[in-house]
């Protein structure tokens, strides 16, 4: 069949196959062919992407290929049927064997294409593989200085396609401000025209470990198909002897050196290691790299997790490395690898150093009565009573958290405006758990410490976050709800009146003006029945009722109504004190209920003088705020290019 | 489940505009394109002074018999629209709404990298990947 078909494709053309050429090339052509096609080989059409690999699998220059393709007319008809597939088959041979790219001369005896290794489990030989491992891979490490030795990358499991273009195009060397550390990556893109399929030879810091890189086991194609074979084989070879010391066959790990110097970097932009860097610094370090932009996008993109345009030390430290990986010729992933997840460089930096007070603050896991120390206000209390309640919670979320980690990592862009003495316990808690604990109190306290914020002469204006305040807002009216249950449960038991929560973001309001009117009419229905339940229900009242002003408007004319029964008796008592002794008890009590009741009332101003203060600042802030908007909207226009249309 | 969605300047120039079944891409560019005077139009007539009001999601803008057009500003006026096949009648107008919300905070994502010059073409990959999920599986 062969002949034949090969004539027909070629355009008349007889080709003869020889006994080996034909098994070889119906082995490959099967190969190739999409599994599941029903047709007989000969009517099938071979994949697209396969036959693409399996010519970049040759190691043949692209134009070479691209030559190859149109001679043997795959571009003409526009598929690789058997003829095509054989013709170019043979074609590949002849180039390999140094022949020009022409019909003429597969015309002659030539030995069997070689292609390198694809899969790992070598059912499929092509060539020699012996000769092939032995001479193709022994001239890369001849022609390299340093000892190197070609890994597949576990990153690239997740690109789609291998891009000619890395190795050639990105610059040789780290510009001089990244060259001040120990890591000597190597960088060998010439090998002597073999494609980039091998890889970019990873040197790691110390070379002395790598040496001699098992060699025949070591290089895979980069290849869309068998990479993940290939690599998963290779890596479950490595994986072994490694991890803790030779962190390296993983580029996407960060060792201890380059981490060094990535928080070398990090404080050489900002002092301070708990806090960010803003999106511009970032931008004209990395700019410095050299990197197209297109790419430091996509760089900024995979590593900064939260989105909230600004790098902490870990976001800082995967964005570096990723850098650091391009410029080798790495290419980029579509996802951040693992290792360079934040939470895992969080876990990683801090292990070492932190374990008992990890553990310590863990297990304490009161983030709340940190808070108090540092926030030394009686708001603070309503933190313990809140936290106290959520350990329970918090075991449950670290495993959620667990499963889906960027989510938590999603709502702990909730945490980050928030001011930075949270950052000062947060650096202490680490790893998933730390974000767990971090967004489930935090979309609690976010509420309350606004106040404090405010405060603090607007030093740090709660600044709103974008997306999570959608589902934070729910989360806060949830988080209200347990509040007041708890301020209720306080008042009932006794305990001192925790101080209003304050005042809850703009979204929020609404649901806490719900709330809070909920839980008044109850506590207002109670508040008749008995004196001192009165009078410390009120209170209670009193105190929950800041947060909303139309619910205090509402209360008002509650009080109003429960004072005016009540003070109409006394006076009617004190009117007629001097007449009525029996009702001396009487009008103890209701002197009682009186004391009470003003003493309600001064609270009630004290807390009225102090919202409106509150009230006047943050609408200081509000005004603030939108003017930035607009000077911002503004400075947008004008920066924004010019269309044409 | 949208056939076509686009991200549109505040200069009417578009940022980014992808379609699922591309042969008629043309067309669809076209309608967009059409569709931006509805919008302009549906801005205008709420008046500056209930600018801090005005609602994100403008609706329905027009439907054809093939298709309808949603369209959706942000308080910055850059727009985007969304051509969705007529003969999915599923589709609710609260899944519309989801599906802007999305797009805005994909959206806002890329803003927030500093590498993004607002004004330039879209080109990131998470991007992408969500207009994806977002599109028709047409097959």
């Amino acid at each position: 069949m062969e002949p034949g078909a090969a004539g027909a494709g070629g355009g008349a053309l007889f080709l003869p196959l020889s006994d080996s050429e034909q098994q070889r090339y119906s082995e490959l052509f099967a190969r190739c062919c999409p599994p599941g096609a029903a047709a007989a080989p000969p009517e099938a059409a071979a994949g697209g992407s396969s036959v693409g690999e399996l010519f970049r699998a040759s190691q043949l220059p692209p134009d070479t290929l691209h030559q190859i393709t149109e001679v043997c007319g795959a571009k003409r008809v526009g598929y690789f049927g058997p003829a095509q597939f054989y013709i170019a088959l043979k074609l590949i041979a002849a180039a390999q064997s140094g022949f020009p790219v022409r019909i003429e001369s597969i015309r002659n005896e030539l030995p069997l294409p070689r292609f390198m290794a694809l899969k790992n489990d070598s059912e499929i030989r092509y060539g020699n593989p012996a000769e092939l491992h032995g001479v193709k891979f022994q001239v890369p490490h001849a022609t390299l200085e340093k000892n190197s030795y070609k890994r597949t990358d576990e990153g690239d499991k997740q690109e789609p396609k291998s891009p000619p273009m890395s190795p050639i195009c990105s610059p040789p060397a780290s510009p001089s401000s990244y060259q001040r550390t120990p890591l000597s990556y190597g960088y060998g893109k010439s090998r002597n025209g073999l494609e980039q399929q091998h890889g970019a030879p990873y040197e790691v810091r110390h070379s002395t470990h790598q040496q001699d890189g098992p060699s025949s086991g070591n290089y895979g194609a980069k290849s869309a198909h068998a990479r993940s074979t290939l690599n998963r084989s290779l890596s479950a070879e490595r994986e072994p002897p490694d991890s803790s010391t030779h962190y390296a066959d993983d580029p996407w790990r960060i060792t201890e050196e380059q981490r060094d110097y990535y928080v070398n970097q990090f404080r050489s932009l900002q002092p301070d290691l708990n806090s960010f860097i803003s999106g511009s610094v970032a931008k004209n370090f990395f700019t410095k790299s050299k990197l197209p932009i297109p790419e430091l996008s996509h760089i900024w993109e995979l590593s900064d997790v939260d989105c909230d345009g600004a790098l902490t030390l870990a976001e800082f430290c995967a964005a570096f490395h990723l850098v650091v990986a391009r410029k080798n010729g790495y290419q980029l992933p579509e996802t951040l690898p693992e290792t360079l997840l934040p939470d895992y460089l969080q876990a990683a930096s801090l292990k070492p150093r932190h374990d008992c007070t990890l553990f310590d603050s863990y297990s304490e896991s009161l983030p709340g009565s940190q808070q108090t120390r540092d926030f030394n206000r009686t708001e603070s209390s309503l933190f313990k009573k809140t936290s106290a309640e959520e350990i329970p919670d918090n075991s449950a979320l670290i495993q959620d958290a667990k499963k889906d980690d960027k989510q938590v990592l999603k709502t702990s862009i909730a945490i980050k405006p928030i001011p930075k003495e949270f950052q000062h316990l947060t650096v202490k808690t680490v790893a998933q758990e730390s974000n767990a604990l971090k967004a489930r109190p935090r979309s609690r306290s976010y509420s309350s410490t606004s106040i404090e914020d405010a405060m603090k002469k607007g030093e740090e204006p709660p600044t709103p976050p974008p997306r999570p305040q959608k589902s934070h807002s729910r989360a806060s009216s949830l988080d209200l709800n347990k509040i007041f249950q708890q301020n209720a449960q306080a008042a009932r038991s006794g305990w001192l009146p925790p101080p209003p929560p304050a005042l809850p973001p703009r979204p929020s309001v609404t649901q806490t003006e719900q709330v809070s009117e909920v839980e008044l009419h109850p506590q207002m229905n109670r508040a008749p029945s008995q004196t001192e339940e009165n009078s410390s229900t009120k209170k209670e009242v009193v105190l929950a009722q800041p947060p909303s002003k139309p619910v205090r408007r509402k209360f008002r004319p509650e009080t109003q109504a429960l004072e005016n029964p009540e003070l109409s008796p006394t006076i009617n008592v004190t009117s007629s004190l001097p007449a009525v002794k029996p009702h001396l008890p009487v009008q103890k009590q209701s002197s009682k209920q009186k004391r009470a009741i003003q003493t309600a009332i001064r609270r009630n101003k004290e807390a009225n003088a102090v919202l409106a203060r509150l009230n006047s600042e943050l609408q200081q802030q509000l005004k603030e705020v939108h003017k930035e908007r607009i000077a911002l909207e503004t400075q947008l226009e004008q920066l924004r290019p010019v269309t044409v249309l | 489940m949208a056939v076509c969605i686009a991200v549109i300047a505040k200069e009417n120039y578009p940022l980014y505009i992808r379609s699922v079944p591309t042969e008629n891409e043309l067309k669809f560019h076209y309608t967009v394109h059409t569709s931006l005077d509805v919008v302009d139009e549906k801005i205008s007539a709420m008046g500056k002074a209930l600018v801090d009001q005005r609602e994100l999601y403008l609706g329905l803008l027009y439907p054809t018999e093939d298709y309808k057009v949603y369209g959706y500003v942000t308080n910055s006026k850059v727009k985007f629209v969304m051509v969705v096949d007529s003969s999915n009648t599923a589709l609710r107008d609260n899944e519309i709404r989801s599906m802007f919300r999305k797009l805005h905070n994909s959206y806002t994502d890329i803003m927030c990298n500093p590498f993004y010059n607002p004004g330039d073409r879209i080109h990131s990959k998470a991007f992408d990947n969500m207009v994806t999920s977002m599109m028709m599986q047409v097959c």
